[in-house]
């Protein structure tokens, strides 16, 4: 008798679970919560999971882990989350370096990676993957758009990038659009701090106009030492030096730089606002493009996750692929190696209520794919 | 290239030289005077930045928050002597670079913890801003030149100090014997806390000083850290006047490099090749003038001690 109650029980429960639509998701997120780069890693944490609670979502269970921007140590947390965490999604790297160091590797035992923020260019081309996603951008196309602006009115730049790959991409994405004279092209130290010797090039170099990718401390040393210095060029970059977690340490200097990004907290459209309005009541700050790129990743997830079970990878490939949801960046649709397809803007630091932002200019590519899509053999 | 350009080029390797040897004074010494390696030295120097940012922020003054830099890095510098540094004196390298390496970890996240995680804003006060002009018809940043000069400044404050007072006395005397000094009867314990806590108020003041040039922000101490290592390394271990020519050295050879290996590269090189080249080559100089140097005078240029 027992036996039989114990019996009808499992079954009874085999079918109870049978049934459950929503098992539980998994996801890891690996991200930059200490260091110097760390203002980044917590607003694509803050963004993602503030997305997931907003959703109401309570069949997913985060497992969010600090890389301390340190490969080696990014590369232990996700063999971690892969073998013992059994996570079925991760995400959340920011730094190209980290994702070359965890990608490949993590896509290669079965498990589907979304990026936030790095796009490093050998995982666009020949080695796209299907079990990567990225969802920010691919790293040349800020730049490039910044060569195509220069274009207008600019004949002789002056081009400053730090000599480890994501500089190089800067430097080959700019030059891939810009038709003008290089005045100079410098490649400086990863984490330099001091900028003065590179600027009295510049001022000697007869420049008409300087562009420059130094994310992070350097973008901000860079500036403020430009700006007391004295040189009037007008500088221009890609929006990573000129985001809303930077901006403040940068102060007026970078009032009226034009720069370059997929978003600005102005872009006309719904999804737009309501994240601008979310984050800002949630955390009291204003969010920057790794925030919205964040929270486009979670809401990507979650739009593919009321399609397909996640254990069915083909279905939930499929589902993701469609990105059937409301970006904040408006137009999004995946190219053929799953990167995105989206128009890349000018935008202009300005001062709003004494607090210094971004506002939207221009547009400098509609629908801009990249440029190593044609490489990639996926569908 | 003009002369202008290079005149430029040089105050600003004296510059990045007088830094480094505000931080690398205090790290000698304390090695010196000691015998304790300090990996947290930068932490002071973060320290000074920080404490800068925040009560020039809240005074409006720069100079308010410079002198709350030098008293708040040589406060922490005297509480993290007592608490942990004077357990440290008896062990061996190994533990000291442990335990100190600890006290980065400890000060980062408390930083971090009182100020959050995105860059602090300070500037140049308005006393020092603009430019001077140069001969040749060049100009150069008053600021810069203000750090040159409280460079020397230290310098020579620090000579006097060590050379005619009777604390320099006791500091000198515990560089050549650390037990005789303690049997003679003066009170080693307070000494060491006074050294410890005048290397970080230097730490500080170079923090609250580049902290206007640069961002203020966690872990800001480190890269600067590695530097100063280099320096003392280069001018002897303990040697105050080695550390002052080894920063000086260093700054202008990194700087000189930067800017003269591109154009030198550029005669022998196709154009698309010399940025990259001379980019990973600068980088390389001043370790490459370390081990030139090292392997002539394997103990420095002005080793303190055998």
């Amino acid at each position: 008798m027992k036996n039989v109650l114990a019996t009808g029980l499992i079954g009874l429960s085999l079918l109870v679970s049978g049934h459950a639509y929503a098992e539980p998701v998994k996801i890891g997120v690996i991200t930059t919560l200490s260091g110097g780069g760390a203002g980044l890693g917590i607003d694509m944490r803050d963004a993602f999971t503030l997305a997931i609670k907003q959703s109401g979502n309570k069949d997913i269970e985060l497992v969010i882990e600090d890389d301390a921007q340190k490969p080696e140590l990014a590369v232990q947390i996700a063999e971690k989350m892969i073998q013992s965490d059994k996570v079925d999604l991760m995400t959340g790297i920011i730094w190209s370096n980290l994702a070359m160091a965890v990608v490949p590797n993590a896509v290669a035992q079965d498990v589907i990676y979304l990026s936030p923020n790095a796009g490093p260019s050998a995982l666009a081309g020949a080695n796209c993957h299907p079990n990567y996603f990225n969802v920010a951008y691919q790293n040349d196309n800020f730049h490039e758009a910044m060569g195509q602006y220069a274009n207008q009115d600019y004949k002789n730049t002056f081009i400053l990038a730090p000599n480890y790959p994501a500089g190089k991409d800067s430097l080959t994405g700019f030059k891939r659009f810009y038709k003008g004279e290089l005045a100079g092209e410098v490649y400086t130290q990863v984490g330099q701090t001091d900028y003065a010797a590179e600027i009295a090039q510049i001022r000697a170099s007869g420049a008409d106009s300087v562009f420059f990718f130094l994310p992070g401390g350097m973008g901000i040393a860079f500036m403020k030492q430009y700006a007391q210095s004295g040189v009037d060029i007008p500088v221009m970059g890609p929006g990573f030096s000129f985001s809303q977690d930077v901006l403040p340490a940068v102060g007026d200097a970078a009032l009226g730089v034009k720069n370059s990004a997929t978003w600005a907290k102005d872009l006309d459209n719904e999804a737009s606002r309501e994240f601008v309005e979310a984050f800002q009541s949630e955390y009291n700050r204003l969010p920057s493009i790794y925030a919205a790129q964040s929270w486009d990743t979670a809401n990507l997830i979650l739009s593919a996750l009321s399609k397909a079970s996640v254990q069915d990878k083909e279905a939930f490939r499929a589902a993701l692929k469609e990105a059937d949801f409301d970006s904040v960046r408006g137009e999004f649709k995946f190219n053929t190696n799953n990167h995105p397809v989206q128009n890349v803007y000018i935008r202009e630091v300005v001062k709003e209520d004494d607090v210094l932002t971004n506002t939207i200019v221009g547009t400098a590519f509609e629908d801009h794919k990249d440029a190593y899509a044609e490489q990639c053999n996926m569908q | 290239m003009s002369t202008a350009l290079l005149i430029e080029q040089l105050l600003n390797g004296l510059q990045l030289g007088v830094m480094l040897f505000l931080m690398a004074a205090g790290l000698t010494l304390i090695f010196g005077v000691m015998g304790l390696i300090n990996l947290a030295h930068g932490s002071f120097y973060m320290a000074g930045a920080f404490a800068c940012a925040t009560v020039a922020a809240a005074t409006g003054s720069f100079w308010i928050g410079l002198i709350a830099s030098l008293i708040t890095a040589a406060a922490a510098g005297a509480i993290v002597e007592m608490a942990v540094i004077r357990r440290l004196y008896e062990r061996d390298h190994l533990d000291q670079v442990l335990a100190t390496f600890a006290l980065i970890l400890i000060f980062s996240e408390g930083t971090r913890w009182l100020f959050g995680s995105f860059p602090l804003y300070l500037d140049i006060p308005p006393l020092l801003q603009g430019a001077v002009p140069l001969p040749g018809g060049g100009q150069y940043q008053l600021y810069r030149l203000a750090i040159i000069g409280v460079g020397i400044v230290v310098a020579i404050g620090l000579y006097l100090l060590i050379s005619r007072t009777r604390l320099g006395m006791r500091i000198r005397a515990g560089e050549s014997d650390r037990e005789m000094i303690a049997a003679l009867g003066v009170d080693i314990s307070t000494l060491y806390t006074v050294v410890f806590a005048l290397g970080a108020a230097l730490a500080g003041l170079a923090g609250a000083l580049v902290g206007a040039l640069q961002s203020v922000q966690v872990g800001m101490g480190e890269p600067v850290l590695i530097l100063a290592f280099v320096v003392i390394v280069i001018g002897g271990i303990g040697s105050i006047k080695g550390a002052l020519f080894g920063a000086v050295l260093v700054g202008v050879v990194d700087t000189m490099g930067r800017f003269l290996l591109p154009q030198a590269l550029m005669l022998v090189l196709p154009p698309s090749q010399t940025a990259l080249i001379s980019g990973a080559l600068a980088s390389m100089l001043i370790y490459i003038v370390m081990a030139l140097i090292l392997a002539f005078r394997p103990t420095g240029l002005f080793a303190a001690q055998p």
